[in-house]
């Protein structure tokens, strides 16, 4: 026997949706979300979240492709095996500096992509919205607010009543 | 699907006609139609044309391919290669290719950064072209090496000898360029495909419902295996999607310096060297404007039969097309005053080698290539102060086509006059291709149009998700969007 995961509202425009996640913040639910085929303008405010924190991904990337660039080129060229070229010196941060610039950028890069999988937790292929096939419309044109059972401030009928207005469909969703 | 072509809107604004911008999606199609008109493209059988194209276009790679594989058994000498002119084809391929990819990422990150919301229609196919387009470019550096089994030299790894590759060639620098770039182009571009992927996912669910006999229900579930594994679970969170655009914005504002250094670091590779011709500090800035010129010219050579062989023009529609057409006039002059300026900084300063460089450029025995540079990359893109010249879809492919060939004349003047005439007159020479040069090129344009039609096929080639975020349906402050009615004041 299958329990329940939440509450699913389906909303036709994002203002609805928006309106109803207005609602959800200031009754003070924690375990919820919107769920939209397009990041929504001002939808982060409705919801009452906080400023993401991806960046820092990025910074550490980026600082380690440089600082390492730097180390590995002063290691190969000046430290573990020296080769006089041209007169030049065997480590100058100048000639240096387009690779340690590429390797920045590529480890930002890396630092970007991994921190938002990191911070969103996926992969994660299986999922019990995926399995509703009313869900299914969120890629395409419907906006969603979800909120899940395990919510300390979750009430049936009240979570219900809460998300009613304007919403197009409203339905429990199985675990 | 309420909205169609003769819905009268519902809005009205207080904008005065004359600053009112064309909507970037006409006829104020609706969201679903927009998922619809995309996503068709790849859940119907492929056009006759598709056919068409990809089976020339495969032979041609084929071809490439076999080329290539002659070289390497054979060696460098099947190349018209010699002294003086050591690089040749190979090189001008390589800049022409990595030229045109940044017309790509300048959609993709800088158009993002300076929030021009048109991009949106365009960044997903440039952003493809981009790839395939570095890809071609990177064959070319491997094997005008000579011994291609010797090509990982330039990696940090220690050789037979425990020697280290030298940092001190910008060489080496293009190596870690030319990865990084195609590297992070391809991050980008795959995250830019997450929510679309997670779109045809959804609608091979739903499909499935409608689905009868084993066979159909078989490729239906596989289709879904693969496209659901790479949307990574996609779920159109809200909080997901807060961090993704954190992240897209920060992967924007790191191709974009990443673009600009990647031809820059490209034109060090000759402006490091003594030889004059190359020797400038010109050619960074010059490099990356003729790159963005280029790469622009192929986005409308691909643009335009796209958008009208997949009757697209609601969304890839005329005001993109003639922005595109602003952007390679921009450059395309720019490119012109660099050559101007070349010539100017040649006189005055003084140098007899340099002057001789110049003036052996534009008279000498290849003053053919100078002047077909000259009317392709200065005098062409001139025609695109005119509004009905932007507008004229055949008149944007045929120039932009010119600008395809006139950059990679440029890039054959800098490289092959550049050398053909150095210091000794008893060494001078004159450089003409091979057949296997010719069939290399070719086949590397067969390999790009192969994997280009494999993209159209199999992925969503226009960016779902963002271009629906601009459409004023998405906005819940704007009626479309749900907004309520406000009093006018």
């Amino acid at each position: 026997m299958s329990h329940a995961y939440g509450i699913l509202a389906e909303y036709d425009t994002p203002a609805a949706a928006m309106a109803a996640a207005q609602r959800v913040r200031d009754a003070g639910y924690t375990r919820w979300d919107v769920h939209t085929p397009f990041p929504v303008h001002g939808m982060d405010a409705a919801m009452g979240m906080k400023n993401s924190p991806v960046g820092w991904f990025t910074f550490l990337g980026g600082l380690s492709g440089y600082t390492g660039g730097m180390v590995m080129i002063w290691y190969m060229n000046a430290y573990n095996y020296e080769i006089v070229v041209g007169g030049k010196p065997m480590f100058s941060g100048f000639y240096a500096f387009p690779v340690c610039y590429e390797l920045t950028i590529l480890l930002g890069a890396f630092g970007s992509i991994i921190g938002m999988l990191i911070l969103n937790r996926l992969p994660r292929l299986h999922h019990p919205l995926l399995k509703n096939m009313r869900f299914a419309t969120v890629t395409h044109d419907k906006f969603f607010v979800v909120i899940q059972c395990d919510d300390h401030k979750y009430n049936e009928t009240q979570t219900r009543t809460l998300l009613q207005t304007g919403a197009k469909h409203i339905e429990m969703v199985e675990e | 699907m309420s909205a169609t072509s003769d819905h009268t809107p519902a809005y009205t604004t207080t904008t005065p006609a004359e600053l009112q911008r064309v909507p970037l999606v006409q006829n104020q199609r609706s969201l679903a139609w927009i998922s619809d008109k995309v996503a068709g493209i790849i859940e119907d059988d492929a056009p006759r044309w598709w056919w068409y194209a990809f089976i020339p276009s495969f032979l041609i790679a084929t071809v490439g391919f076999a080329s290539i594989g002659y070289l390497i058994t054979t060696g460098v000498g099947v190349w018209g290669l010699n002294n003086p002119v050591m690089w040749g084809w190979a090189i001008v391929n390589f800049v022409w290719w990595i030229g045109i990819g940044h017309a790509g990422t300048l959609i993709s990150a800088i158009l993002f950064l300076l929030r021009q919301k048109w991009r949106t229609s365009i960044n997903r196919t440039a952003e493809a072209m981009t790839i395939f387009a570095v890809m071609c470019a990177g064959i070319f550096p491997a094997i005008h090496v000579g011994r291609v089994w010797l090509v990982w030299y330039p990696l940090p790894i220690p050789n037979a000898n425990d020697i280290w590759p030298q940092f001190r060639s910008p060489l080496l620098w293009d190596v870690f360029a030319v990865s990084t770039y195609f590297t992070v182009s391809l991050l980008f571009w795959y995250m830019g495909l997450i929510p679309d992927l997670a779109t045809i996912r959804d609608r091979l669910r739903l499909q499935a419902q409608h689905l009868t006999g084993p066979a159909a229900q078989f490729i239906n579930k596989a289709k879904q295996a693969v496209y659901g594994f790479f949307a990574l679970g996609w779920t159109g969170s809200n909080r997901h999607w807060s961090h993704y655009e954190k992240a897209y914005l920060l992967l924007a504002g790191l191709s974009t310096p990443l673009v600009l250094s990647v031809h820059s670091i490209v034109s060090f590779d000759f402006a490091v060297s003594q030889v004059p011709g190359w020797h400038t500090t010109i050619f960074p800035p010059y490099f990356v404007a003729g790159a963005i010129f280029s790469g622009f010219g192929m986005v409308l050579t691909l643009m335009i039969p796209l958008r009208s062989l997949f009757k697209l023009e609601e969304i890839i529609t005329e005001r993109h097309i003639e922005l595109m057409c602003k952007v390679t006039l921009a450059t395309g002059s720019i490119v012109g005053y660099a050559y101007g300026m070349e010539f100017f900084i040649a006189w005055y300063g003084g140098n007899p080698y340099e002057l001789y460089a110049f003036k052996n450029r534009a008279f000498g025995p290849y003053w053919w290539a100078y002047w077909i540079m000259v009317s392709c990359n200065v005098i062409s893109p001139q025609f695109f102060w005119f509004k009905k010249i932007r507008t004229n879809m055949v008149a944007v492919f045929v120039l932009s086509i010119f600008v395809n060939i006139g950059m990679w004349f440029e890039r054959f003047v800098i490289v092959v006059t550049s050398l053909h005439r150095d210091f000794l007159p008893s060494n001078w020479g004159y450089y003409s291709p091979t057949l296997m040069d010719v069939l290399t090129y070719v086949g590397t344009m067969g390999f790009f149009m192969t994997l280009f039609l494999l993209f159209i096929r199999f992925l969503p080639l226009i960016a779902i998700s963002e271009v629906k975020g601009v459409t004023p349906q998405a906005d819940p402050h704007h009626e479309l969007g749900g907004a309520q009615k406000e009093v006018s004041h």
